[in-house]
């Protein structure tokens, strides 16, 4: 019977039709895939047991992802008959096999890169996830026009923007939260032009579709990709998890259509 | 043809829950269409959330994707944003496997399950490019199919329809399958729209609205006639004599987004002899037809590892009366998850104590809420609509749930049936009132809410010819039970709309000449009718006048049961003179047993078909063949009157 760690940090990425899926629908996606593997998930206390997962920040719908990741936990005590138990003290858990295991069960366009054990002394996805790496593909506007905009933006002191919290508007100045930004030239959507830039998630996190907003009101999402998610450690910006399954390390391979 | 995603991609960014646009569910099939295969789009003219969990629909589509001449997908109405752009772009009706336009089918079938949902069925059309009319069509249109329940009255959709099929679908959507395959392959001279029509007329349970013709005298449908050969004069429904032939659907469909009723289905059994008079479901679906215990728990099993779903449903009309039901249950919960934690519900609970012990035996740990259905809320109005449950019973039912750990019951109740006074619609509040004192006696905070809908009577059953309530009687019973409510702390009323319950009524019982007004209430926008935002009684009032029609004449108006009907042409089996015995039995407040373990009383649902109730024990539940909970034996008769039929 193949063992596994009783917390573990999964990577994935998303990309295809299932973008347009929301996170709870993937976030649910999981749990039915847990179920048909009959993992021994561990699930909460109380009144509504639910299985415990902890995703990074939620990606918003219809943007693919090259990084995406959720933390699991297993229990020792479960009762469910799989063919996975929790590796004891001593035991080395299967690690590839349990993501390629889990990667068949996912739907089409979810694929498992990587999964490595956790301590429990790591701090959650959300507390550390620092910034995250976009690519941006809009239309609507010409390349000089949309380099203009880019400029002035990264001028800005300010770059104040409406949005919704908690159901009324507020005022709040993107400019903090864009940590870079480029235009690097046409994408691969037709007609659009490519944006590549890095978002801040704290304190309060920018959005790709409220940069655009801050960049220019006439300009329309084509195609979204988050790139990486960065945690900030020591003057470097390690990833949670590498796609070589290195547990905070240096990004060694740059994934994708860069 | 060639996928059109990538023209659909774009929207969308643009649309709310673009998830319902794509596919990829789990179970889906991505067929390869080509030359001597019958493509079938299987529609449901609502939106995805409500149309993908529909069994009809999942049945068949593994059924055609099995057979070797046949590929099917599907596709649902899309909401009115992603409509828009789709118009704005000219993009048509797509599937949401292989994203084919409707152009790319050979059949476009539509399960009718609301009649509210009719204007959506001209708008997919009208996407589908599809001329409206089934006259308009030629050799090369798609093949307009309707199946489901509200075909049992289907003239209002009747000038749009190249055919209807009544009853179990199983068996004939082969039979379809190899006629329309062979009319396609005829000569063009001889593949005319009306051979088709011919042909499909000669299947057992389709009928083809072209062949036949009604005939009115002023507001007043005084015949129908058959004006072709090949039309027969009745059309009989389709019954599946057995259930366990087909356990269907095998590979569920598990959606990529929320959907409602999103878990594992499994249906126990079709059909309900209890005999409710207001419902048609029961009436239609008869005999009662029992999945094999083995197979129902080998279903919930393999469709529990195809799924992951954590939550399975064993559905039927009446779950709580399949034999042996705990037994079941128990051995669901043991067998099929394997350690892993289910839980299963049973959707239209029985009102006794009995089914709340079964409820508490597979809630073990949430336990929210808890729903019964008393329908009338005097012992009298029960009487008349045969729902034989008294006060007791309810109060026994809430007692043994709040005792056990619920906090909130749930009762539905029906408002506007025949005969019903001011004493029976405040009985609801005064049955509400009741239980929420029982709950109190237990939890501080027990409430009880009671959902009023308004009642309209339906095609093929005993109150097919009584009147319905006004709009403005609706809304003033409505108006009498929440005040007569206001006065009980914990208890709140909820009610459907009596508009919608005007606008419903109209099209039931509607004839041939609907069609006219509901294409006039789809051209002025009426999209979505069933969702309370796009809910619009004038378009329906305003095409009822422009087409010199009376509401009243369709919906309050009493009719004698000599008077020809629009659907007196179809028929689910069942005998004129059970209806009609069965209607002056309720005026009379005279209840009829449950024929499932009592002598049969020749409803005609059986013995026109040559067929038999399927039921695993002959022993009826604890507390009789109406399940009163009042300790009857086998055999004894329930303390009402009963009918002459019954002895």
């Amino acid at each position: 019977m193949p063992t596994l760690p009783a917390r573990v940090r999964v990577r994935y990425s998303k990309t295809g039709r299932i973008r347009w899926t929301s996170q709870r629908d993937v976030a649910r996606a999981f749990e039915r895939a847990l179920r048909r593997g009959r993992f021994p998930v561990a699930y909460s206390e109380g009144f509504s047991p639910h299985p415990l997962l902890a995703f990074s920040l939620a990606l918003p719908t219809g943007a693919e992802s090259m990084a995406e990741y959720t933390d699991l936990r297993f229990a020792a005590s479960s009762e469910v008959e799989g063919s996975w138990r929790v590796a004891q003290e001593g035991e080395a858990p299967e690690l590839a096999l349990f993501a390629e295991f889990l990667g068949e069960l996912m739907p089409e366009g979810i694929e498992v890169q990587a999964a490595a054990a956790l301590s429990g002394s790591e701090g959650s996805l959300q507390e550390e996830v620092t910034s995250c790496d976009w690519i941006v593909e809009v239309t609507g506007m010409a390349t000089a026009q949309v380099q203009e905009r880019v400029d002035a933006l990264l001028a800005a002191a300010e770059v104040p923007i409406q949005r919704e919290r908690k159901g009324r508007m507020v005022t709040d100045d993107l400019r903090p939260g864009v940590l870079s930004l480029e235009l690097v030239g046409p994408g691969v959507s037709p007609g659009a032009l490519r944006l590549h830039t890095e978002l801040a998630t704290k304190p309060r996190g920018v959005r790709p579709a409220e940069l655009l907003r801050g960049i220019d009101s006439n300009l329309t999402l084509a195609r979204v990709r988050r790139q990486s998610q960065w945690i900030a450690r020591d003057g470097l910006r390690l990833e949670p998890l590498t796609a070589d399954g290195e547990l905070l390390g240096q990004a060694t391979v740059t994934q994708g259509d860069r | 043809m060639e996928s059109l995603y990538p023209s659909i991609e774009p929207l969308l960014f643009t649309v709310e829950r673009p998830a319902r646009y794509v596919g990829g569910e789990g179970g889906s099939r991505t067929p390869v269409h080509g030359e001597g295969l019958t493509a079938w789009l299987l529609a449901y003219p609502d939106t995805y959330e409500i149309g993908l969990p529909n069994q009809g629909l999942q049945i068949l589509y593994e059924i055609l994707n099995d057979r070797d001449d046949s590929v099917a997908e599907r596709t649902y109405a899309p909401w009115v944003d992603m409509e828009a752009a789709m118009r704005e772009r000219g993009i048509p009706l797509f599937s949401v496997e292989n994203h084919l336009p409707a152009a790319a089918f050979d059949v476009i079938a539509f399960n009718l399950s609301a009649e509210l949902t009719y204007t959506n069925v001209l708008n997919m059309l009208d996407l589908g490019r599809v001329p409206l009319h089934a006259a308009e069509r030629g050799a090369d249109d798609l093949v307009v199919l309707a199946g489901g329940h509200c075909t049992y009255n289907p003239e209002p959709l009747a000038d749009f329809l190249d055919a209807v099929v009544l009853g179990d679908g199983e068996e004939v959507v082969s039979e379809l399958t190899v006629a329309i395959g062979a009319w396609r392959a005829l000569d063009e001279s001889e593949r005319t729209r009306l051979e088709l029509h011919r042909r499909l007329a000669g299947i057992e349970g389709v009928y083809v609205p072209s062949l036949y013709r009604p005939s009115f005298e002023g507001p007043r449908q005084i015949g129908l006639e058959a004006i072709d050969a090949a039309a027969p004069e009745i059309v009989e429904k389709r019954t599946i004599a057995d259930l366990g032939a087909f356990d269907y659907p095998r590979t569920p469909l598990v959606p990529l987004t929320e959907v409602v009723h999103d878990r594992l289905n499994v249906e126990v059994f079709r059909g309900c002899t209890r005999g409710c008079r207001f419902c048609q479901a029961g009436m239609i679906t008869r005999p009662v037809r029992e999945r094999p215990a083995a197979q129902v728990v080998e279903m919930v099993k393999r469709g529990l590892e195809h799924s992951g779903y954590d939550e399975v449903a064993l559905t039927s009309l009446s779950t709580a009366d399949f034999s042996g039901i705990e037994s079941v249950v128990s051995e669901v919960i043991a067998e099929a998850a394997g350690g892993q934690r289910v839980s299963v519900s049973l959707p239209s609970l029985r009102v006794d104590a009995f089914t709340v012990a079964t409820a508490a035996s597979i809630q073990q740990v949430k336990r929210t809420g808890l729903t019964f259905a008393p329908e009338g809320g005097t012992w009298r109005m029960r009487k008349v609509i045969n729902k034989l449950i008294s006060d007791d019973d309810l109060f026994a039912a809430a007692e043994a749930a709040f005792s056990q750990g619920w906090r909130r019951v749930k009762l539905y109740f029906l408002i506007g049936l025949p005969t019903e006074t001011d004493e029976d619609v405040l009985g609801i509040a005064r049955l509400g009132a009741e239980c929420v004192a029982i709950g109190r006696k237990y939890h501080q905070g027990a409430s009880v809410t009671a959902s009023v809908g308004g009642f309209v009577p339906k095609a093929q059953t005993p109150f097919q010819w009584h009147a319905q309530d006004s709009l403005e009687e609706l809304t003033r019973k409505v108006e009498l039970l929440r005040g007569a409510a206001r006065e009980t702390r914990g208890l709140s009323i909820k009610w459907h709309e009596p508009a919608a319950t005007a606008a419903e009524g109209i099209v039931s019982r509607g004839d041939r000449r609907l069609g006219a007004v509901l294409e006039r209430v789809w051209r002025a926008g009426g999209t979505f009718q069933e969702w309370s935002e796009r809910f619009d009684l004038s378009k329906f009032r305003d095409a009822l006048e422009a087409e010199g029609l009376e509401e009243a004449w369709f919906t309050t108006r009493m009719r004698s049961v000599d008077e020809v009907l629009p659907w007196d042409h179809l028929s689910a089996g069942l005998h004129k003179d059970f209806l009609i015995g069965e209607y002056e039995d309720a005026l009379s407040e005279v209840g009829l047993e449950d024929c499932r373990w009592t002598p049969c009383y020749d409803c005609g649902a059986c013995t026109t078909f040559g067929l038999e109730h399927q039921v695993a024990s002959n022993r009826p539940p604890a507390g009789g063949s109406q399940g009163t909970g009042q300790g009857l034996e086998l055999g004894v008769r329930v303390p009402v009157g009963l009918g002459s039929k019954g002895s």
